[in-house]
């Protein structure tokens, strides 16, 4: 290989680049939080008594587990407009990562809690609690601790699939990096370090999360 | 300007969805095969290789399939293969693969109780009769219904080819949705597609989980 | 004390031969240097609390576990801690466990035919024939075809019986054999064990059934804290412990 790496040129795109890391990091901030709020939601929604609730849940489920991310992306920015719902990027890519995880987060927080102990129910309801104070006081915080890491590992593929936001001109780490490229011409060496930076931040997100996971749900997940 | 029909717009999609299932295939075979290599070397008893393949896994997992395609994209040229959108989807999805369903299979094989290992040792027989013989017959099993699960996300992968310019499902939804501006309809149907195409992989994987529990 | 039991020839070459036999586990040391010997056709068990020793001791002799310093000789295969290859070790010794471990994916007979074909290269008749032989043996001639999951926990570790016999070793390990199973078919494998012991097998248990160990060895081991601080005829060793510690192991045992 007579190829010759040549890092030297990037230097002058580093604002460019760290831009491109916070837009990646703000998206999968708050794309995590609000998809694991709806995936709580769902779980809950999907464990209740109330029959078209749960096939309603379960269809939105099943349809975004089985569609492409990018798909539903483009559906959200370019199909919406036309039925008078216009998004502007970073919002509708917000969207489309909080639907995106939400769907996936519902199916795993829902494994956490089919996995509950009847007999923690039925302490529950033999001390005179409702089914949603069941559900927030002995249900949910044992069912998160015990599904944190897979939790987890979704949170980190939401984070990594949000590269193809690019195409919807969110200036995100990918949309840098293909920004880069066009300028200086360098493409290997542009996405091999876009490459690497994603990299280092999905271990530091894993590193995160599971500190995050060992204090709020701390004894949880060794049920 | 020319009208199109539904049947227009459909037509050309499915005549799309055709280079999406044959790039699924391909990957998810040729990824397979890979899986295996990559299963065996990171489990094997030797340990610079078991790393190696360690590396290899976390690489893959923790970056963006779409990094992956643009590397191979620009990579490839440099070791002298003809690069088109086709081969670098082809070879990244296939890399892409290996990787996931060589943890998934590393799983199936550290599930095999050590019992077993220890058993077929006082037997004699070698670690590689070890492998063929009791280990992997027993991890197959239970690797069926996950091996199943993870095609539908090399199926949703294929939808990112898409951005270098292979001309799948998702990319001739975009061209015609230039020529027709009708996004709604038309990334409608091709979401339905690709539901259509995975819906029964994520059913049958589903009750092939389903099965194994039962029958344990 | 001497190391080879009474009753024999102290001329004979020993079957198994253990000299300071040392293994750690981090920084526990559970072997400080074990010296053993078994001369064929003895059935000798190992006594002793858990956490004696004993189990890693038996481990050990057919390298399921990596010994750290000694030697371990079986019919004149050597084995020392360089040593990696241990099929030949293996050929000579085999093993039958706790928890059976049979291959849950292959019939009874499978199970018995894996190693003859894949190890022995034997032909298919005589894998089979002498599957049929050892199973058989084991009373289990009528089962060749089922699978572990349709056999009974006493079934199954007869099955595994019969997997280590049909590859004729020298001396056949036995770890806890009836310790997982339900009372009532704790005898049906006994008396396998017994039945091998008067054909002149050369047998090694590790063993919680005393009364079994008193009845059908030629001799005990008692370990203690790594050690071997007691070995002799099973009545003198029960009836006459030398040693406060295997008195109240005794003593424990008999209290139950």
């Amino acid at each position: 290989m007579a190829y010759r790496f040549d890092f030297s040129s990037l230097a002058d795109y580093t604002p460019v680049l760290v831009q491109g890391v916070a837009t990646t990091v703000g998206l999968t901030l708050i794309g995590g939080v609000l998809g694991v709020g709806i995936g709580i939601a769902g779980a809950a929604a999907r464990s209740s008594g109330n029959a078209p609730l749960r096939f309603a849940v379960g269809s939105y489920v099943e349809l975004i587990r089985n569609t492409p991310f990018l798909v539903q992306l483009f559906f959200i920015f370019f199909g919406l407009p036309s039925m008078g719902v216009r998004l502007p990027e970073w919002q509708a890519a917000v969207l489309a990562m909080v639907i995106n995880l939400g769907a996936y987060a519902t199916e795993i927080i829902r494994a956490g809690i089919d996995a509950t102990p009847k007999g923690q129910i039925e302490a529950g309801a033999s001390l005179g609690m409702t089914g949603p104070q069941i559900f927030r006081y002995i249900i949910l915080g044992p069912a998160m601790g015990k599904i944190w890491p897979a939790l987890t590992s979704q949170i980190i593929i939401v984070m990594l699939g949000s590269s193809v936001c690019s195409q919807i001109a969110v200036d995100e780490l990918s949309f840098a990096a293909n920004f880069i490229q066009s300028r200086n011409f360098r493409p290997f060496e542009v996405y091999f370090l876009a490459t690497a930076l994603y990299l280092a931040l999905a271990v530091a997100l894993r590193w995160v999360l599971a500190r995050l996971g060992d204090r709020m749900f701390r004894g949880g997940a060794r049920v | 300007m020319y009208n199109f029909t539904l049947w227009d717009i459909l037509s050309n999609l499915l005549l799309a969805a055709r280079w999406t299932v044959l790039l699924s295939v391909i990957a998810f075979v040729c990824g397979g095969i890979a899986g295996i290599l990559v299963l065996l070397a990171r489990v094997a008893p030797l340990r610079p290789l078991r790393t190696a393949m360690k590396l290899y896994i976390e690489l893959f997992q923790g970056t963006p399939l779409l990094m992956q395609l643009f590397i191979v994209f620009f990579a490839l040229p440099l070791t002298g293969i003809e690069t088109s959108p086709w081969t670098a989807a082809a070879v990244a999805l296939t890399l892409f693969t290996s990787a996931y369903l060589a943890e998934i299979w590393r799983g199936c094989v550290e599930a095999v109780p050590r019992g077993q290992w220890e058993a077929s040792a006082s037997l004699a027989l070698s670690y590689g009769e070890q492998m063929r013989y009791v280990v992997l017959p027993q991890a197959l099993r239970i690797a069926v219904p996950p091996t199943v699960g993870f095609s539908v996300q090399v199926v949703k992968g294929t939808a990112v080819t898409s951005i270098i310019g292979f001309v799948e499902v998702t990319k001739a939804g975009t061209m015609i949705t230039n020529a027709t501006f009708q996004p709604f309809l038309v990334y409608g149907l091709v979401g339905l597609i690709y539901f259509v195409l995975c819906y029964p992989l994520s059913l049958s994987a589903k009750a092939l989980e389903r099965k194994l529990n039962v029958a344990r | 004390m001497s190391l080879a039991d009474q009753s024999v020839s102290p001329s004979a070459r020993p079957l198994v031969k253990l000299s300071n036999i040392r293994k750690s586990f981090g920084s526990v040391e559970v072997l400080k240097g074990v010296d053993m010997a078994v001369q064929e056709g003895q059935v000798v068990a190992m006594i002793g609390r858990s956490g004696s020793g004993k189990s890693t001791l038996l481990r050990s002799i057919n390298g399921l576990e990596r010994i750290d310093d000694g030697v371990i000789e079986v019919d004149g295969e050597c084995v020392d801690p360089s040593q990696i290859d241990l099929r030949a070790l293996r050929l000579k010794v085999g093993m039958v466990f706790q928890q059976f471990n049979l291959f849950p994916h292959l019939t009874a007979g499978e199970n018995v035919m894996l190693a003859l074909k894949v190890v022995k290269k034997q032909d298919k008749a005589a894998c089979r024939a002498a599957a049929e032989a050892a199973l058989s043996k084991v009373g289990l001639g009528h089962k060749f075809d089922a699978y572990p999951s349709q056999l009974s926990g006493g079934q199954q570790q007869r099955v595994a019986i019969a997997r280590s016999l049909a590859m004729a070793p020298k001396v056949l390990l036995c770890d806890e054999i009836t310790s997982a199973l339900d009372p009532e078919l704790v005898n049906e494998v006994l008396s396998v064990v017994r039945q091998l012991a008067e054909e002149g097998m050369t047998l090694l248990l590790v063993t919680h059934e005393m009364r079994f160990a008193r009845e059908v060895c030629d001799s005990l081991v008692f370990m203690h804290g790594g050690r071997i601080i007691e070995q002799g005829p099973p009545a003198e060793l029960f009836d006459r412990p030398q040693t406060p510690e295997l008195a109240q192991f005794v003593g424990m045992v008999e209290a139950r």
